[in-house]
């Protein structure tokens, strides 16, 4: 950080207030930004983050409190009038024309323009685009139809127009939601760009290790609340989440209490190219064993072949002493392997059925005779599995799509238990989901472990990898670059191994 | 538990609707409401129905067969060809007759799911085979002389009641406890919920998808044999475009082309529906031209319909 712009407070809120219909969303919120800072916003789903973040753009009216620009009292009667005061949001759905160039995009609306007023001057916008995108080191090319661009560059010429506007603070809400790793990163290089002229950037994402590389300082909510604002440094991971839950680290991440038992569920040199390769390890009845790595890895491209979505080169699977490659689900899931995949409505999940017909639909042979479904006893348990999961919803027969995320991973997580599997691979089993949810994830998690499954956890999120699991295995382009017993787990070691070298 | 109440409401809404236009029918026609024309409207209605029940289970699945039509003439004509008089058995042309919609329903079904061709094209193309095999074999002429006890399937009664009604209710209740009873039905939803997800979850869904063809081939050929027994001859331009009122039939009832949803109660109603409209636009004397431009405005209502009742 350009420290000698640093302590030039840009936007100060004292006491901001927000109830919608009774219920208090804002409650005395305070808020300090400094010029040429990265500033992550941090709070569960819930905290009041998106309603700040609202009013700050003119979306939304608080009931009470002040917010002061440059010292002096600023309250945004609309997005325009936030606009014009400096203030740009990049929203989490993308707001541009696709049939548009680039060049139209920047400036839809105030198009230079010859002759009085009508008669679009192309050219000049073009020029006027290529300096703008110039200006941030973006190589996209005016003329390029937005529709073109990959989601990462569309989010650049939307920083772009937000510079063109003479943005001074940006909004940026889980801008890295869809990219990849390498795209996520042009857009940090970006970010940093705009800080350096001097732009303050308010930053919402749940992605930790994020937050850690890009921000400078982080407030928190909490309930609607302000709870704490510091330099990002005085922060690590594990203190992070705890302040944003409320709740010390130890009520978070359940303890081990259980013996470690005997191997169940043995990997031995298995590979496939290009994805991994000579992958090897034991697994314990009662054991979590953490997967970890940065994203292409080779983690997901392991569970999938481990439960025989895609099939292996080479390399053994043995569980309790049978051979179990499978060769396709229906296999792995008679051989007692469980999977939990990444992403719940492409390949967890069938949204549109009910919980019922989701939670049964791997095991629904065992409640049936001769293809005919013995409905009652399949209703009895699904509904037993539901309760010991929680899944909060009015009836069983609630379709799969209304519920939360949370909801929807546990009832993604019941489907394969309800088929009782030996051994059960959980991939990103909290992506996307709150805090309070993701607590009770992992209490269940230590839960099955306790009766006696092997768990394997493949996760992006450390506090997780270090809070639950008793060995960890990290990858690192497709090769097992280390694992780690119990007490050789921490940020530092993962991160080691994990970074290609 | 308000979700829950809207689905039952859905599930109502094209009961409703057909009461509603029986209810209209019978006020504009006076003989509209008799026995009589009940029972010509349900055996009109049979053939159709019969259709409609097979691509449901296809549409569930997130297909569709477009072959139907051309399906239902060539099980036709071998069934005729089999049904002459004093030559086989009943069994023989009923064997056939099904027997030939069952392999145009595997040849769907292994197309479809051994290559990536949408089944849109796969069944298109099987159209057009079907039918030059029914020109072929009948080379290009009705096929009559049909034995009686052939003709009794499509003409009989038992009890007063036409047995081309009984062959309905049989195929109602039969198709009706697959898709709702069975781990089948179960998994025809899963798939055109989300075939990857069914795949994740040890579904096998080659297998269904063969398994919806097959019925809907199978089904077809059974269609095939009441018609040519209805109108005692093997007629090889039998079945154009029937393929179209079976879909609307199962659409009308609820049956989303994007598939995962579709009910064969809401199949026979939308049939019904569809027999009920043309039936008491015949009574009218309203022209078969007219009738297709109301059949096809009906077929749009019921889908903006469905279409508001999603987005709740």
């Amino acid at each position: 950080m350009d420290m000698t712009q640093g302590n030039q407070t840009i936007l100060k809120v004292t006491g901001l207030k927000k109830s919608f219909g009774g219920i208090k969303v804002l409650d005395h919120i305070s808020f300090e930004l400094r010029k040429g800072e990265v500033h992550a916003l941090m709070g569960e789903n819930g905290a009041g983050k998106s309603t700040f973040m609202k009013i700050l753009a003119g979306l939304e009216k608080p009931d009470s409190g002040e917010i002061y620009l440059d010292g002096h009292p600023f309250r945004p009667a609309s997005v325009l009038a936030s606009l014009q005061a400096g203030i740009s949001m990049i929203h989490q759905e993308l707001l541009a024309v696709p049939e548009l160039t680039v060049a139209q995009n920047l400036f839809l609306g105030k198009e230079h323009t010859r002759f009085g007023g009508k008669w679009i001057d192309s050219e000049k916008n073009n020029e006027e685009a290529a300096r703008w995108l110039e200006k941030l080191g973006i190589g996209i090319s005016p003329a390029a139809k937005m529709k073109s661009l990959s989601v990462a560059e569309m989010q650049m010429v939307e920083m772009a127009k937000a510079l063109s506007n003479e943005a001074r603070i940006i909004i940026m809400d889980e801008p890295t939601s869809a990219l990849s790793d390498r795209e996520a990163e042009r857009l940090f290089g970006i970010i940093r760009e705009l800080r350096g002229k001097g732009v303050a950037i308010i930053y919402i994402s749940h992605k930790m290790d994020e937050i850690f590389r890009i921000a400078d300082t982080i407030t928190v909510f909490r309930d609607g609340r302000y709870i704490d604002s510091r330099p990002a440094e005085e922060y690590d991971a594990t203190s992070l989440i705890s302040v944003m839950v409320g709740r010390k680290l130890q009520d978070i991440f359940p303890q081990n209490t259980a013996e470690k038992g005997a191997i169940i569920y043995s990997v031995k040199n298995l590979s496939r190219q290009p994805a991994f390769e000579n992958i090897s390890f034991d697994l314990h009845a009662g054991e979590i064993l953490g997967v970890s790595g940065l994203v292409g890895a080779g983690r997901t491209e392991m569970a999938r072949v481990l439960y025989g979505l895609d099939p292996a080169d080479s390399g053994e699977v043995w569980l309790h002493g049978e051979s179990a490659l499978p060769d396709s689900p229906q296999t792995a899931i008679r051989k007692g392997i469980g999977y939990v995949s990444e992403d719940r409505k492409i390949i967890g999940l069938i949204t549109k059925l009910s919980i019922l017909k989701n939670i049964s639909l791997s095991s629904l042979h065992r409640y049936s005779r001769y293809g005919w479904v013995n409905s009652s006893e399949e209703k009895l348990a699904v509904s037993k599995l539901a309760q010991q999961l929680r899944i909060k919803a009015g009836s069983l027969d609630q379709r799969v799509e209304t519920l939360s995320g949370g909801n929807q991973q546990k009832v993604a997580i019941a489907k394969v238990l309800m088929a009782k599997p030996k051994v059960i691979i959980l991939d990103e089993p909290t992506r996307g989901i709150d805090i309070g949810a993701k607590i009770e994830i992992y209490h269940l998690v230590r839960q099955l472990a306790n009766e006696g499954l092997g768990v394997i956890l493949i996760s992006s999120e450390l506090p997780e990898i270090i809070g639950l699991c008793d060995r960890v295995m990290v990858l690192s382009q497709g090769r097992q670059s280390a694992l780690l017993n119990r007490s050789q787990i921490s940020q530092e070691e993962i991160m080691y191994h994990a970074v290609p070298r | 538990m308000r979700d829950f109440k809207v689905a039952q409401l859905g599930q109502y809404g094209i009961v409703i609707a057909f009461v509603v236009i029986c209810i209209l029918m019978s006020i504009l026609h006076p003989s509209f409401l008799t026995l009589s024309n009940m029972r010509v409207i349900l055996t009109q209605v049979s053939i159709n129905t019969l259709l409609a029940f097979g691509v449901t289970f296809v549409i569930i699945t997130g297909g569709i067969d477009l072959s139907l039509g051309s399906v239902l003439a060539v099980a036709g004509i071998v069934a005729a060809l089999m049904a002459k008089s004093d030559t086989y058995p009943l069994i023989v042309p009923l064997a056939a007759g099904i027997g030939t919609g069952l392999f145009f329903g595997v040849f769907n079904g292994l197309v479809i799911t051994r290559s990536k061709v949408p089944p849109f094209i796969v069944t298109l193309a099987t159209m057009t085979i079907a039918r030059g095999l029914a020109l072929i074999l009948s080379k290009g002429r009705p096929i009559s002389n049909l034995s009686d006890s052939f003709n009794f399937v499509g003409g009989g009664q038992i009890a007063g009641i036409p047995f081309p009604i009984i062959i309905l209710l049989i195929a109602f209740i039969g198709c009706g406890i697959l898709l709702s009873k069975t781990t089948w039905g179960r998994y025809m939803y899963a798939v055109g919920g989300n075939e990857l997800a069914a795949r994740a979850s040890g579904i096998h869904v080659g297998k269904i998808k063969m398994l919806v063809y097959t019925l809907c081939g199978g089904l077809a050929g059974l269609a095939g044999i009441v018609l040519t027994s209805r109108i005692t001859t093997g007629q090889p331009n039998a079945g154009m475009g029937f393929e179209l009122d079976a879909i609307a039939a199962a659409i009308i009832g609820g049956s989303s082309t994007s598939g995962g949803t579709g009910t064969i109660v809401g199949t026979l109603f939308g049939a019904l529906i569809i027999g009920v409209i043309s039936n008491g636009l015949d009574l009218m004397n309203v022209s078969s031209y007219y009738q297709l431009v109301i059949k096809g405005f009906i077929i749009v209502g019921a889908v903006i319909l469905d279409s508001f009742n999603k987005d709740k």
